[in-house]
């Protein structure tokens, strides 16, 4: 083992955090101000890819079609707030649950009787594909490299927006004390339906992101869901600070587990068996950090005291 | 109102008669909807396209659809065998929903031909006398893959598969037949989608090829990765990962990749043409590997049937075993276990035009049996 592969498996695991991170910092918000349990929001990042998918096959721009999935699930998040969401604010979680798996099952149906059952082609584009040197010799794909790099940008401007916007300012006001701010004279519904706009496009870009280098498909946003959901827990519900720091944790821990784990079980059992049992323990492995964590700080890492 | 039941009861009457004379009734359980549905819309696709050609009256197809939940499957099955009655039932695309169906639809005396999975159990130990596999068993085209490895030369191959019985029988299939060193084996979670981290291990690994069976979405993850890596090794696989459905979706990446299919569309006879030809016709898009399964196993229905009625069990599943239809595939005939001895054949990944497809280079291997037949006791 080198530290070249071990300096790219941080990368891969970077990477898959960053991806998170979109994802997460819409579920977060949306769970943070509103107090809205929305599974639904893996449908938001399949609706993103679909878009993409679909606009890059008509104009062969990426560009283009990375602005169709952020305008395309802004849309559809804020269609979803405005018909379905907004009545179930007043409502309990098990109702939410209810009602936002009820809209998975009708975004996917929808969407397969949309664009059919086979898997949608979009792939990277020329200019970003291929590997890239990296100082230390390392050989890394340009355009997971370019996620990362577009991740951070969003998550310096998330920080920015929340920190210092007036928006921003509204926004943490509504995760303190709702009935204030609308007190105050904020036009609380807009709000809501502008965050649950912002969560969705973020949502939306990830799935376009990530539609490039993996199958665009019906489904593909559940088990993105899962690892979002893990996510928000690790870093504390209604915290961006939290979302990114959980999601570069749960990044590297799935990704250096996968890799290293299966090879330290190698130095004392045979190849097969040390494969096997490593590659069950290391798809453990988040959840086992999730409930080490939840075990000593039980509202997460940037949880406030809920 | 009573003139017009009267009327109705009339017109009924003889298609009623017409029916008694050999009613089968056949009850399809597939996948028709979420991420797995494309298999199952191709098999129901190629399967009620040969109903459709034979025309015969007194054959009713039932089709529902699984979700890919084995719950949901076992719920229908129930249904279509006690209240509809059901003679046969095929469809299943996954092997843990055919072995959460199958042992109980064969108990209860219904015929099950199953069109795509074939997991070993049912070939070996656990395999019963209504129990048909007109696919393959699980095993089959792996090793045909590792055969191929064998005669390509290469000495050090680089294998993955999700972590679940397929992936491992697929692995096993591989190392049964592969004479070569391993340079890594590695079994990843069952719908992975980013393979990152897989890819920096073959890169780090020295192997001269790679073995992955990734069935659909993480297939195509996984080539379009494996593409933009830089890593040039020869890949091959089964065919579940280049079938018809998925190339379009992989595109470029795919290209040149070597893959194992007991079916393409050049296999050349008379059957096969006719097929592709009027599939392409009927639904306007090129026919894949589990679309030639579902046309297989309606016909070698409709051969049985030539033959017996299915509520004459013994002699509807001896018509059954004879297999005398015409198979898109060519030469066809069952093992003593009621799996397939096929020739396995390896494709390579062109384009044809603007459509990424498949051409045969050799034959893996020829008449090839599973095995596990001879675990067989029936």
């Amino acid at each position: 083992m080198t530290y070249i592969l071990v300096l790219e498996q941080i990368l891969n695991g970077l990477q898959l955090g960053i991806m998170l991170f979109l994802m997460a910092a819409g579920l977060t918000l949306v769970f943070g101000v509103m107090g809205l349990i929305n599974l639904a929001h893996g449908s938001l990042y399949m609706v993103g890819a679909f878009a993409a998918a679909a606009v890059a096959g008509w104009t062969g721009s990426f560009l283009l079609a990375l602005i169709a999935s952020l305008a395309a699930a802004a849309a559809a998040g804020a269609l979803m707030e405005l018909v379905v969401i907004r009545r179930l604010y007043r409502r309990d979680h098990l109702d939410q649950v209810l009602a936002t798996f009820a809209l998975i099952l009708i975004f996917s149906e929808g969407t397969r009787w949309l664009f059919g059952s086979f898997p949608l082609f979009l792939d990277v584009p020329s200019y970003l594909s291929g590997p890239v040197s990296l100082p230390g010799g390392i050989e890394y794909p340009l355009y997971r490299l370019t996620i990362i790099l577009i991740g951070l940008a969003i998550a310096a401007g998330l920080f920015l927006l929340i920190a210092r916007t007036r928006i921003g300012i509204q926004i943490r006001a509504g995760e303190a004390d709702r009935e204030m701010i609308a007190a105050l004279g904020v036009d609380i519904s807009k709000l809501y339906t502008l965050v649950f706009a912002l969560g969705a496009a973020l949502a939306g870009l990830a799935g376009a992101l990530v539609g490039a280098i993996q199958s665009v498909q019906v489904g593909m946003g559940e088990p993105v869901l899962i690892l979002a959901f893990v996510v928000i827990v690790i870093g504390g519900i209604g915290s961006i600070k939290g979302a990114l720091a959980g999601a570069l944790l749960v990044g590297m821990t799935d990704t250096l587990g996968g890799v290293f784990l299966p090879q330290l079980f190698a130095l004392f059992m045979d190849p097969a068996s040390a494969a096997s049992a490593g590659a069950s323990l290391a798809s453990m492995l988040i959840y086992i950090l999730m409930a080490a964590i939840l075990l000593v700080r039980p509202s997460g890492l940037y949880g406030g005291s809920a | 109102m009573k003139t017009i039941r009267m009327l109705a009861m009339a017109a009924a009457v003889p298609a009623l008669a017409a029916a008694a004379q050999a009613d089968t009734k056949i009850g399809m359980i597939t996948t028709l909807s979420g991420g797995g549905a494309g298999l199952g819309v191709d098999v129901r696709d190629g399967f009620m396209l040969a109903i459709e050609q034979d025309g015969r009256e007194g054959v009713e197809v039932v089709i529902e659809d699984d979700q890919r939940k084995p719950d949901v499957a076992v719920q229908i099955a129930d249904r279509m065998i006690q209240s509809e009655k059901v003679d046969v039932m095929t469809g299943i695309i996954w092997s843990n929903l055919a072995m959460a169906v199958v042992p109980a639809a064969t108990a209860q005396g219904v015929f099950y031909l199953s069109p795509n999975a074939g997991p070993s159990a049912l070939a070996g130990k656990r395999c019963h006398p209504n129990y048909f596999n007109v696919a393959w068993q699980n095993d089959n085209l792996h090793e045909a893959a590792g055969a191929y490895a064998n005669e390509a030369g290469l000495k050090n191959s680089f294998i993955l598969a999700p972590n679940y019985p397929a992936g491992k029988d697929a692995l096993t299939g591989y190392k049964r037949m592969y004479g070569g060193e391993l340079a890594g084996e590695i079994y990843t979670k069952l719908g992975q989608t980013d393979y990152a981290a897989e890819i920096a291990q073959i890169r780090a690994s020295g192997a001269d090829s790679v073995y992955f069976f990734l069935p659909g979405g993480m297939g195509i993850s996984f080539l379009k990765q494996y593409a933009g890596s830089g890593v040039d090794l020869p890949v091959v696989g089964p065919a579940f990962s280049f079938d018809q459905g998925i190339l379009q979706a992989v595109g470029d990446a795919a290209l040149g990749v070597k893959n194992t299919s007991q079916w393409n569309k050049d296999i050349d006879n008379e059957a096969n043409a006719a097929f592709v030809a009027s599939f392409q016709e009927k639904y306007g898009r090129l026919p894949s590997l589990y679309a030639s399964q579902g046309f297989d196993t309606a016909n070698l229905i409709l051969s049985a049937l030539d033959k017996s009625e299915a509520s004459d069990a013994d002699a509807f599943r001896a018509a059954l075993k004879a297999a005398e239809f015409a198979s898109v595939r060519g030469d066809f005939k069952f093992g003593d276990n009621h799996h397939p001895i096929q020739d396995i054949y390896v494709r390579e990944v062109i384009k044809e035009g603007d459509v990424f497809t498949n051409k045969i280079i050799a034959t893996g291997l020829s008449d090839h049996a599973d095995a596990y037949a001879g675990e067989c006791k029936m």
